[in-house]
């Protein structure tokens, strides 16, 4: 393969190069222009560049439009229930330390039913990469609000608009002990979307990236003003951040961040107006429960009967 | 075994006449802390090993730390002894040893005891400093008397203080050698017992304890003319002694099982305790999930990973668990579920029996969810019917549901020592390249079976969904392809009844009555039905260890007999009530499912008073029906 003489060869080669048709599944059926769309290529790409094994991948979701994805991907995948993601992902996990596992999640499926999970996901620190989709609003379900829809927001649960302030997931998951990766991006900026995947995926534990999704069908405004105004939506730049492309030059702000620093990150999150893109936190050495979970695997057989048989010596009269 | 120096040898009693007894129940009742527990399980070990029939049940006060001398606080064990097996705790005590006159009216309010029980009450309280203990203390012995108990103070604690400074600590070893010189049990035995017991103490503290043990038969054979004997034929067999949650942690250890995903409930909970105390050092962990969803999604996302999970839970956390056990019917994902079942609705009756759940386990999940269902009857049962549960759920590529209760979680049983198979543990994943074209869900047209494709390997990548699907495991909402994968689903559990045999019948083939059970009731139903059977009822009795599928053939079991009544441990009209009619009256949950299966008029004998089923009860009843 690639004209190299396999039998001359010491370093392992991997028997088959992926290009991105083989991790491309069925036609995504999300509306056109839809922010689903981009970061389904985003992650294409992201599996081509890492030549992830698609036996040796899967990709979890809950329910929702962005649910789906697991369906558009030629990977193994797990499309479960409304908010419960975080808990199969975890168990897929726990066990296998040989599998690369995704989580594709909605702002409803992880920040209102699946709430206790994400807390608790983020607390464990089991390393998966976590995409939330964020459009702010129930797709799939016909424009519900959503737990992060900006207040005031109309849809066909609050009519005449909704009644309490958003949720925040950058503070929330910045609020829970343990916490390793929070990064933000958006469905508009290729290059930075795809930085950032792969940064996310690059870190050993529980990556979360929430993504800025735009939903022409019931949030045409809001996506509008995103990705328009020049003010409201700015870059992080730091040498351990995300990488910026070429369209940083879109940017009139970049902002210095150091993603080791807790407090910034969290007065970064705090800013009810404006959306920074970029990572705000890592912390490489927080402790990882998946660790634990795999420090045990492959026992023989003898070795399983010998601790069985021991124990039970404890009940003989 | 050795024979320490400085422990005197048993008086021989030999020549002393002793009243011969096929069975006995003792209760050991005492404020918690005093030992009555540890007392119990070493006399219920020494019984044991003399070749009887045990059962023993932990008496365990509701708080943490109840004020002392309260009803409350009463806390003990009743180990019930017989010459042949013994499968259950039984009607009420025989003999009950109480260290307060206080406790056992706890037991009183749960109807433990007869007119003749003996009871051996600790007199130190008759002497109190306080007139107020005194006076309640005597007022206790004349109740004890007008409700025609046999009682015999003993002076336990003054016995005692020849030999500790404390007879707090120490009474109970003292009781048990009294106890020893009562049942003429071989006191070699209780002395290796004792060592047993206090093996992680000094050995001053061994020493004292054997000493007291001596006491406490000594003075017996002094002061009591209570003399009986249960014989027995030693057993060489080497035998275990655990309650059904030990046993279900034994059972998912020796199915291989790596991965026990729960959150605490009683009375499920202490399972995960004996478990997580071996699971690591035998390869496999305990994770404590953050709720009982969280708990069977973990065990899910571990079971398509290919590490086959369980998940043990009770009632409420069952209720929780309903959205998942669906998924895992629908795509297909083998999983152990274990339900200790506890009273219900709702948080119910936590640490008392009920088989409640029966239904909401057959159909408490929306739409139509085919899983399989089996009821272990004794504590053995509990540790092979989760080895079977694993490779049926692997099999067959589904649920397999447990159903125990909180009897048989604190009922404890000796049972031969399982002899550990490598062709129980679960086998390495399957990590081979995937059949090429062979779709996800290929499910065989006869059977409804299909096998499964497992991450890692190639060529076998799909998409697992609760959506409705095809046998690509492609999303279909098609009016034939969802009949399809539905009759699919169903028609496994059809394959999976053809596997079973049509179960054994108790008692002759024909008869009068039939009695139905399931689960835990089995030994107070066969119990009763042998003591009907020897003062000539036409009665059997049938248990049922499958009930999703039923085992084949009940109906031409049932075809033989005049009468057919299911007695369980769970809610179901009485016809005498008011409002009820024949048409709408409520049966027991097997009941209900009997009934529309084989369209037989089986009756229910039932209630939920959260108590194990009595075998006296269960005999009056069939008495009467038979007009006896
Ligand atoms: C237990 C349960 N409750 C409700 C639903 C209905 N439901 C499906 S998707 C959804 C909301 C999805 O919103 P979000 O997570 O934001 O995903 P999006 O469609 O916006 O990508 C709801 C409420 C369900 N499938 N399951
Ligand atoms: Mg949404």
């Amino acid at each position: 393969m690639f004209g190299l003489n396999l039998d001359a060869c010491i370093i392992d080669v991997p028997e088959k190069y992926y290009s991105v048709q083989d991790y491309e599944k069925g036609v995504a059926r999300w509306c056109p222009g839809c922010g689903d769309h981009s970061v389904l290529s985003a992650v294409k790409r992201l599996c081509k560049e890492e030549q992830l094994i698609p036996e040796k991948t899967v990709f979890v979701s809950g329910i929702g439009c962005s649910s789906r994805f697991p369906h558009y991907m030629n990977t193994y995948g797990f499309h479960g229930l409304h908010g419960r993601a975080f808990p199969v992902a975890s168990g897929v996990k726990f066990r296998r330390p040989d599998l690369n596992v995704f989580v594709v999640t909605g702002d409803g499926d992880c920040c209102s039913i699946g709430a206790g999970h994400w807390i608790h996901a983020i607390r464990y620190n089991i390393n998966l990469t976590v995409l939330l989709f964020d459009n702010q609003i129930y797709g799939m379900t016909k424009k519900q609000t959503s737990p992060t829809s900006p207040m005031g927001t109309i849809s066909n649960t609050h009519p005449e608009g909704s009644v309490l302030p958003p949720i925040n997931p950058l503070q929330t998951t910045l609020g829970v002990s343990n916490v390793s990766f929070v990064a933000q991006t958006a469905d508009w900026v290729p290059s930075h979307l795809y930085s950032t995947i792969k940064k996310a995926y690059e870190h050993q534990g529980f990556s979360f990236v929430k993504i800025l999704m735009r939903c022409p069908k019931f949030m045409p405004d809001i996506a509008k003003e995103k990705v328009s105004d020049k003010d409201m939506v700015r870059l992080l730049t730091h040498e351990n951040g995300i990488p910026l492309g070429a369209e940083a030059k879109r940017f009139t702000h970049i902002v210095e961040h150091d993603p080791s620093n807790m407090d910034h990150a969290r007065e970064l999150a705090a800013s009810p107006e404006i959306s920074y893109l970029g990572l705000f936190y890592q912390n490489k050495d927080a402790l990882r429960y998946d660790l634990y979970g795999a420090h045990n695997i492959n026992y023989t057989p003898e070795q399983k009967i010998t601790a069985i048989n021991q124990a039970m010596e404890r009940y003989v009269i | 075994m050795e024979n320490d120096s400085h422990v005197k040898t048993a008086p021989q009693q030999g020549t002393v006449k002793r009243k011969q007894l096929r069975q006995h129940i003792v209760e050991i009742i005492s404020d918690s802390g005093e030992g009555a527990q540890k007392a119990g399980q070493s006399f219920g070990a020494v019984c044991a090993k003399m070749g009887n029939g045990v059962w023993t049940v932990e008496i365990i006060p509701a708080d943490i730390q109840p004020p002392p001398r309260t009803k409350e606080s009463a806390s003990g064990i009743r180990i019930r002894i017989g010459s042949e097996r013994i499968t259950n705790a039984g009607d009420e005590a025989d003999l009950v040893v109480a260290f307060n006159e206080i406790a056992p009216y706890s037991r009183i309010d749960q109807d433990a005891f007869k007119p003749g029980t003996i009871m051996l009450i600790e007199d130190y309280w008759a002497g109190h400093d306080s007139s107020e203990i005194r006076e309640n203390y005597a007022r206790a012995m004349e109740d004890f008397e007008k409700r025609g108990y046999v009682v015999h103070q003993i002076p336990m604690e003054k016995e005692c203080l020849k030999l500790v400074p404390d007879a707090k600590k120490g009474k109970n070893m003292w009781v048990l050698g009294m106890l020893c010189f009562i049942y003429n049990r071989d006191l070699r035995f209780a002395q290796a017992q004792v060592k047993q017991a206090f093996r992680k103490k000094s050995r001053a503290v061994v020493d004292v304890n054997l000493q007291l043990l001596q006491a406490g038969y000594e003075w017996a054979v002094e002061n009591l003319d209570l003399r009986y004997d249960i014989p027995s034929i030693e057993t060489q067999q080497e035998l275990v002694v655990m309650n059904g949650n030990e046993a279900l942690g034994f059972g998912v250890l020796a199915a291989g099982i790596e991965v026990c995903s729960m959150y605490p409930i009683t009375p499920a909970t202490s399972a995960s305790h004996h478990l997580a105390e071996t699971i690591e050092k035998a390869g496999g962990l305990v994770h404590q999930a953050e709720d009982e969803i969280a708990a069977i999604g973990f065990a899910v996302g571990s079971s398509y990973a290919g590490k086959t999970a369980v998940t043990i839970t009770s009632g409420p956390g069952i209720a929780l668990k309903t959205e998942f056990i669906g998924l895992a019917v629908m795509a297909e994902v083998p999983l152990v579920i274990i339900n200790v079942q506890r009273g219900g609705p709702s948080t119910g009756l936590p640490t008392k029996v009920e088989q409640g759940d029966l239904l909401a386990l057959l159909y408490g999940q929306p739409g139509d969810t085919p899983k399989i269902v089996m009821a272990p009857s004794t504590i053995e049962e509990c540790f092979h019917f989760v080895v079977l549960a694993r490779q049926i759920a692997e099999a067959f590529r589904i649920p397999v549901v447990l159903l125990t209760d909180a009897n048989l979680a604190t009922g404890v049983q000796p049972f031969p020592r399982p002899e550990l198979k490598k062709e129980w543990l679960s086998p390495p994943i399957d990590q081979s390249p995937w059949t090429e074209d062979l779709q996800p869900y290929a499910w065989d047209k006869e059977t409804g079976l299909s096998k499964r494709p497992i991450p890692g390997q190639a060529g076998g990548m799909f998409t697992l969904t609760g959506l409705a699907h095809t046998e690509d495991g492609k999303v279909s909402y098609s009016p034939d392809q969802n009949q399809r994968g539905v009759a699919m689903r169903s028609r496994k559990l059809a394959t999976f009844g053809k596997t079973l045999k049509p179960p054994q019948v108790n008692g002759d083939p024909s008869g009068d009555l039939l009695v139905i059970g399931w689960g835990s009731t089995r030994g107070a139903i066969e119990e009763a039905v042998a003591s009907a059977r020897e003062e000539g009822a036409k009665v059997s009795s049938l248990h049922l260890r499958f009930v999703s599928p039923f085992e084949p053939g009940l109906k031409e079991i049932f075809s033989q007999f005049k009468q057919v009544v299911a007695v369980e441990i769970n809610y179901s009209d009485d016809p005498d009530d008011p409002m009820i009619t024949p048409e709408n009256r409520r049966y027991s949950q097997l009941a209900w499912v009997l009934r529309a299966q084989t369209l037989v008029d089986i009756d229910s004998f039932s209630n939920v008073h959260g108590q194990p089923l009595r075998p006296g009860h269960i005999f009056n009843m069939i008495k009467s029906r038979l007009q006896l």
